[in-house]
């Protein structure tokens, strides 16, 4: 019932920016992802990766998290693509119809060749 | 004399936590193991689970700080019914289809996830008593995709 956060920069995309999530995101560590997203974007990384292929579940609050950072960095004419392949976790971005906002992708380099 | 649809369950487990984040969690560990003894499949659980942190968040979100959650459960043989009440200020449990939204929105979630994904949902607000939730799962038979 905890997150862990890591941020690394892709490979051969200078300036994109991966965070990788490790854990559940709930209304108790959405915070801290909604931290680092919001450092991230301050320090001029508008196109991010969010990593969730370790993420057990998600809620609104992650959800919340990860649309408020697509609407700051589309007002940079940036992105955010999400790494996903578990079914639990897609089915929410289906039920709600985010697979239409966020780019979802399976894996980081297929993310990365999207940008 | 009480209709079969409006018979009281046949075991009823109560939880009362936190009014507070930290606890979220247990809640859903809680519903699960619940809901895995009573032989729901793995996505309903998961639909559970949400369900009912989705509730629990709702609480945190409009509860004092220092009040508590209840989370009643209500087991009969073919459905498990969750009561999550809280001391609110009157939730309504209004909610919007995002998918309607012309932008995406970052609040209203997850009562459209609790309504989506429970089969029966229904709220009582009494601004003196708080919010009181009641969602119902049924449980599938084991040939539906379980």
């Amino acid at each position: 019932m905890d997150i862990t956060v890591d941020v690394k920069e892709l490979p051969g995309k200078n300036g994109v920016r991966v965070v990788d999530l490790n854990g559940e995101i709930d209304v108790y560590t959405s915070p801290r992802v909604k931290e680092t997203i919001g450092e991230l974007i301050d320090q001029g990384h508008y196109d991010l990766i969010i990593n969730l292929e370790n993420v057990r579940y998600i809620d609104s609050t992650g959800l919340g998290v990860l649309i408020g950072g697509l609407k700051r960095v589309r007002e940079h004419s940036g992105t955010v693509s999400l790494v996903c392949t578990n079914p639990q976790i897609k089915k929410i971005f289906d039920i709600t119809g985010l697979v239409k906002i966020f780019g979802i992708y399976d894996s980081e380099a297929s993310a990365g060749a999207a940008l | 004399m009480i209709s079969p649809q409006h018979q009281p369950p046949s075991n009823v487990i109560e939880l009362r936590l936190p009014s507070k984040a930290e606890w979220v969690g247990v809640a859903r560990l809680a519903i699960a193991g619940i809901a895995s003894r009573l032989d729901f499949g793995i996505e309903d659980i998961e639909d559970l689970k949400l369900a009912v942190a989705e509730a629990y968040t709702n609480c945190i979100q409009h509860a004092a700080d220092d009040g508590e959650v209840r989370i009643l459960c209500g087991i009969d043989p073919d459905k498990l019914t969750v009561t999550v009440t809280d001391d609110g200020k009157g939730f309504r449990g209004q909610g919007t289809d995002p998918r309607l939204a012309d932008e995406p929105q970052e609040r209203g979630l997850g009562v459209f996830l609790i309504r989506t994904l429970m089969d029966d949902v229904s709220y009582d607000v009494d601004p003196r008593r708080g919010t009181r939730l009641t969602m119902t799962k049924h449980l599938r038979p084991l040939t539906q995709d379980r």
